[in-house]
């Protein structure tokens, strides 16, 4: 029997841009172990909601993660809103709705860009965040802010997008549509590519469901699970089909936040279309006073807000429950088997997102 | 300053932020911003590095992984707080798990302000550092100059 030996990997990672900590128990080339540590990024953010009145929060909880920074912010004010039984208003669903599938598209970008950085094919990187600027530029236009938009609040939204500005962003979905199928079709096509993911980190479907993977990670292991089927915010007006490859490999997670790209664009030409008038956010009165799991879809899974209100302006309890963490168990199991060298892109196919893990 | 005389290269260190600040270093390297026309590039590996841009508050674990990295470095080196939280402990300020700010555990010579930070505003801090890095060279070459004029004097002295 070879040796065994220990390789750590992290917290500090050229392939990861935040900390994560695995001890990779190795027999020659192979892994036959994985053992993750976790807690670099730990700030104690729940417990946050007894100092913060339940309005400010929303700010917090956008910084909860700097990348699916509107979602959270929306899961949060939809469990408020819920325990205090306010009606959003149909445009500020629609606004929700549009600036949710715009984080999603910037965020599957983002990691589309690193994930071809971790495979060492640099080009498709830049192509995949230049891209990713043209989306971000439509978040600041509109919200004011890149990546931290600031525009979700209790009772509704902050801003409004204007009739001109919608026509126009409508306008420019369609190059958008073309320049991302374009680099989709690299992604789904390439050679090279297909010869470094096919066959490799795989999950089945069954696996996928026991360990409880959510998002993409679930999705391409053939696990038909998209929080955005329940229809909050305007899903339900625009009805939707989550996409499910069935291979389980790295090459499947990598096809579904490809193809989700492509779903993302038309639900925002759907919703820009189905636009209804009307005011965008209404008067907040009162203290929440209950508790209610809320939850939303982010692009890396499904997100819960347990929010626990005792009539006071401060929440007595939140707890938040974000796809990362749901997603390590697959990737323990995923990695066993594999060589070395694919570790990074192993590691970097479940989208990891620290931030949000451990909050 | 009117051109670089040394290309810099750059290790990034996310020092329990919320990713915000990151994706923009990371949108720094990008088409849009590019800052390798600058002659800089982002590198994994502490002992290459002379600018170390950190984000986030740090919190008790990440304590030690920052010192450690900031040690592993050469001199003369530069550190870059990027953000609000890296400056002051920001939104997480009264979080029981953040030390609040770099400065608490390393050096910082830095700041770049904002929530999250523009690229912009990171590129032109990264601009203010060079020419710091540069001081601090300078300051080197001539502590290492005068280190040798004097062994010079004390064998003229021997010798005589």
């Amino acid at each position: 029997m070879p040796e065994r030996i220990i390789v750590p990997f992290g917290p500090q990672h050229p392939v990861l841009p935040e900390p994560i900590h695995i001890d990779l128990v190795l027999e020659d080339e192979n892994v036959v172990d994985a053992i993750p540590s976790i807690g670099y990024i730990h700030r104690g953010l729940e417990q946050l909601v007894q100092k913060r009145e339940y309005t400010e929060y929303v700010y917090v909880a956008e910084r909860i993660c700097g990348i699916c920074s509107f979602i959270h912010a929306l899961c949060y004010c939809q469990g408020v809103e819920h325990i205090m039984k306010i009606e959003v208003p149909d445009r500020a669903r629609y606004l929700r709705t549009i600036w949710s599938e715009y984080s999603r598209i910037h965020s599957h970008l983002l990691w589309l860009g690193l994930f071809a950085d971790g495979m060492g094919f640099e080009n498709l990187f830049m192509r995949s965040w230049q891209l990713r600027e043209s989306v971000l530029d439509v978040l600041e236009d509109t919200t004011g802010g890149r990546v931290i938009q600031g525009s979700c609040k209790v009772g509704g939204v902050r801003r409004d997008i204007g009739q001109e500005k919608l026509d126009e962003i409508h306008r420019s979905l369609d190059l958008f549509d073309q320049q991302c199928r374009g680099l989709g079709d690299v992604f789904l096509n390439d050679d090279t590519v297909k010869y470094r993911l096919k066959g490799l980190g795989v999950i089945s479907k069954d696996e996928a469901y026991d360990l409880g993977a959510a998002g993409p990670t679930a999705r391409g292991s053939g696990v038909a699970m998209d929080h955005r089927e329940t229809g909050y915010a305007a899903y339900g007006d625009l009805g939707f089909k989550p996409v499910v490859e069935t291979t389980g490999d790295c090459y499947a997670r990598c096809a579904v936040r490809v193809k989700e790209v492509y779903a993302s664009i038309d639900l925002i030409r759907r919703a820009i279309e189905e636009m209804p008038e009307g005011p965008i956010d209404v008067k907040v009165k009162g203290t929440p006073d209950g508790e209610y799991f809320s939850r939303a879809e982010q692009p890396r899974g499904e997100v819960i807000h347990y929010l626990k209100g005792d009539g006071s302006k401060h929440l007595a309890r939140a707890r938040i429950r974000t796809p990362t963490l749901a997603n390590i168990p697959p990737l323990v199991k995923m990695l066993p088997g594999i060589q070395l060298a694919d570790v990074p892109i192993v590691v970097l196919s479940i989208d990891p997102c620290i931030g949000c893990m451990e909050r | 300053m009117a051109f670089l005389k040394r290309s810099p290269w750059i290790l990034h260190y996310d020092g329990s932020s919320c990713n915000g600040c990151d994706i923009e270093v990371l949108a720094c390297l990008t088409p849009l911003y590019d800052v390798e026309r600058f002659g800089m590039i982002n590198t994994g590996n502490p002992k290459h590095a002379d600018v170390l841009l950190i984000t986030g508050g740090i919190n008790t674990q990440n304590r030690e992984v920052v010192k450690n990295i900031y040690e592993q470095m050469p001199e003369p080196k530069v550190v870059i707080a990027v953000g609000v939280c890296a400056a002051t402990g920001g939104i997480f300020r009264e979080c029981y798990n953040i030390v609040g700010g770099i400065d608490k555990v390393i050096p910082v010579d830095v700041y770049v302000p904002g929530c999250a930070a523009r690229p912009e505003q990171i590129i032109d801090g990264v601009v203010t550092a060079l020419s710091i890095l540069e001081e601090k060279r300078a300051k080197m070459a001539g502590a290492a100059q005068t280190k040798e004029e004097a062994r010079h004097e004390e064998q003229a002295g021997e010798s005589t």
